[in-house]
């Protein structure tokens, strides 16, 4: 009985997979409860009752508000938003030069296309630590110290402690002006909508880019004299030792963003090109014997396609971009892993909270990014009718 | 080297998981032994406390209590591997038990010697914290430092200290941290900050390296207490004792003028203390858990406390510090062993 049970393979199959899985849970049981018994015995202390306790030390640049005696919690808090901020505008930033450098190692002309491969065989083949070392210290060293400032119209400044620019006030002119961008914004997506179903009707084209432009311009023009023409700005002025007022971008997020945005442009640029390469000739050759121009045909016929093909990859650099980020600390840039696995960590000692905490962080954005980009993934993909 | 330090992060987190079923460290001791060296925790790249020399063998007065340990438990100060750890990794690395000892400028506190599962056997180097600027920008005290920038180590009671010292003072400043001290000096040479703060010992330190040092001071203000000194794991008394009794092996022999010129003939003295010291008469090395002669060896090795610390940061070395609060108790300093009894 037993025995005729076990040749059968589906049964078989079953209880393999459940000595499997009950191995793998006893081992991380095992794992747990020997953690749980050693720290107990070394007299460490566990929880995460430290999140409320005081930090005591300082961070430099933080988005939200935060001194000395907040806690460690806070802490968190501003780590993760700093690491926010950097993979944010690392995305921003690589998508435009990599899509721009792809482009262009397509391009007929001879050199634009050499030098823009010369720029991803360099860039792709060397460590990004090392990049961020070096753009670090070409900041440090050929900036001048805050005294003897690049100065730009008393507005813009940059010395070895960062670069400095004026900084609206929070006013009621600047929110209607913001208000009209956001407007802007509305309006040109109702609009493009609107010309891709009269296309889709009346087979007319429209044109929606220079009606875009103008709303952008004129809508916050309209707003600044709604909110009653009053833009006041607090300009960068050294005082003391630094500049005080304005806004400052410090060294290590310049160096950082710079290094992440040109180490991983060239990796989304090859995506790019991959994926032109990849759309079939025959399709652009039919484009061209139904008449198409040039532009038309790639705008309508191979980024279409090209897109769908160039996604995933993409998607994968958006990951890694965020993960990299994480070299911060090698310049002392205050995101997550610098000051809460970092300095929070050895002032609290609780590596495997900490540690959990911080991993559990880079998990949660990557997957959520990973989400967003799947469904625009789905959205693209060609629908099979 | 980021990577190496990310490693070294999770290596102890991963040990810290994964020791479990040998419940490490009950017996540091007998692992010494058995492993036949001591794993000893310093900085590495600090002059005067530890950094490796031009015969690529490490030096200071840190590395000296590495090697007594070592010359204690093993009867040869050779006999020690040397982690090289910045701060932010000193204490998971002896936590996780991937060193025996943490010999690095490590500053004794009620929290690391409480819940970080820590306890310090001793003070070798009594110290506080200072301040290190440019001439250039004419400041003559600390008081003035208002809204500078400062470069300084992460993961240091350093950082406290200079958040409790302007907040108190009603200052502001700008900090930018680094993760070791090459990096901080690098940051304060290239001018991304007008000061450079840390315990002052290692501001003497850190000032040699400078490619012009006379045109940095170090300003007047000591702002903290920084006991340092040697420290291991909670729930190893007996390691626990052998550490700090090494230390006071080599104040004591100070104190009673035992040399390592002198230790053979002192052999032979007709005074007691010096004799159970050396394990002449008495039981002290069996207390421990060592030989007789472990005293022997160390002073033997490496020196009495005067000696290494005047090899190592005092007048025999390019520190040139004086002994000050590190003189011993009846030389009018802080330095004080309980006796060998």
């Amino acid at each position: 009985m037993l025995i005729t049970l076990l040749r059968n393979p589906k049964v078989r199959g079953f209880i393999f997979q459940l000595l499997t899985v009950m191995g793998l849970v006893a081992f991380l049981w095992y794992i747990g409860v020997n953690t749980v018994a050693n720290i107990e015995q070394r007299g460490i202390q566990t929880g995460f009752s430290f999140l409320n306790g005081t930090a005591g030390f300082g961070i430099d640049q933080s988005p939200i508000p935060y001194t000395e005696e907040d806690t460690h919690g806070r802490v968190f808090l501003v780590g993760l938003l700093n690491t926010l901020i950097i993979a944010f505008a690392g995305i921003i930033l690589s998508t435009l030069v990599g899509v721009i450098i792809g482009i262009l190692r397509l391009s007929k002309n001879w050199l634009i296309a050499k030098l823009a491969r010369g720029y991803v065989d360099f860039f792709r083949n060397i460590p990004l630590l090392l990049q961020i070392l070096f753009w670090y210290n070409v900041v440090l060293r050929s900036m001048p110290s805050p005294k003897q400032s690049y100065n730009f119209f008393d507005m813009f400044f940059i010395n070895n402690r960062g670069l400095y620019f004026p900084l609206p006030a929070y006013n009621t002119t600047f929110y209607t002006i913001l208000g009209g961008i956001v407007v802007a914004l509305i309006a040109t997506i109702a609009l493009n909508a609107w010309a891709n179903k009269r296309k889709d009707t009346l087979g007319e084209d429209f044109a929606v880019i220079p009606w875009a432009i103008g709303m952008f311009i004129l809508f916050p023009f309209i707003a600044y004299f709604i909110g009653g023409s009053h833009l006041e700005f607090s300009y960068p002025e050294l005082r003391g030792f630094n500049f005080k007022g304005g806004k400052t971008l410090s060294p290590e997020f310049l160096a950082l963003t710079f290094a992440l945005t040109i180490y991983t442009a060239t990796f989304i640029a090859e995506a790019v090109r991959s994926g032109i390469e990849a759309v079939s000739h025959g399709q652009k050759e039919a484009a061209a014997s139904m008449g198409m121009s040039h532009y038309q045909s790639l705008k309508l016929v191979i980024l279409p396609q090209a897109i769908r093909i160039s996604i995933p990859p993409i998607i994968n650099q958006y990951l890694n971009l965020i993960k990299n980020s994480s070299l911060a600390t090698a310049v002392g840039y205050p995101e997550i892993v610098t000051v809460f696995a970092g300095t929070s960590l050895n002032q609290v000692g609780q590596a495997i909270e900490i540690i959990s905490m911080t991993m559990l962080v880079y998990l949660v954005i990557s997957l959520f990014v990973s989400a967003i980009l799947n469904w625009f993934n789905n959205k693209m993909k060609i629908k099979e009718r | 080297m980021i990577y190496s330090k990310l490693a070294k992060i999770s290596l102890a987190t991963i040990a810290i998981l994964g020791l479990g079923a040998t419940s490490l460290s009950a017996d540091t001791l007998a692992e010494v032994q058995k492993q036949g060296f001591v794993k000893c925790g310093v900085d590495g790249g600090l002059p005067g406390f530890s950094e490796v020399g031009s015969d690529g063998v490490y030096k200071g007065i840190d590395v000296d209590l590495c090697r007594a340990v070592a010359a204690a438990t093993l009867g040869d100060a050779k006999k020690v591997k040397y982690v090289a750890l910045n701060a932010k990794e000193r204490l998971t690395a002896l936590q996780s038990g991937e060193i025996d000892m943490l010999s690095r400028n490590t500053t004794w506190t009620e929290t690391r010697d409480t819940s970080l599962g820590l306890k310090f056997a001793g003070v070798n180097y009594y110290d506080g914290q200072g301040f290190m600027v440019n001439k250039k920008l004419g400041v003559k005290s600390a008081k003035e430092l208002d809204g500078a920038s400062i470069c300084l180590q992460t993961g240091t009671t350093t950082e406290l200290n200079v958040a409790d010292y302007f907040r108190t003072n009603k200052m502001k400043y700008k900090l930018v941290s680094y993760d070791t001290n090459d990096q901080v000096l690098k940051g304060y040479e290239s001018g991304r900050c007008d000061v450079l703060t840390s315990d002052q010992s290692q501001l003497y330190g850190l000032r040699i390296k400078l490619e012009k040092p006379n045109d940095s001071i170090v300003l007047p203000e000591v702002i903290s207490k920084e006991p340092l000194g040697p420290v291991v794991r909670q729930g190893d008394d007996k390691w626990f004792n052998i550490v700090r009794w090494t230390f006071n092996a080599m104040l004591t022999a100070e104190e009673s003028g035992v040399t390592s010129a002198n230790v053979d003939a002192m052999l032979k003295t007709a005074n007691p203390d010096i004799k159970r010291l050396l394990g002449v008469e008495g039981q002290m090395g069996e207390n421990l858990g060592l030989k007789k002669d472990f005293a022997y060896n160390i002073i033997k090795q490496v020196g009495n406390y005067g000696e290494s610390f005047e090899a190592t940061v005092g007048m025999g070395s390019p520190l040139k510090i004086k002994r000050g609060y590190n003189a011993l108790w009846n030389a009018g300093g802080l330095q004080y062993a309980p006796p060998f009894r």
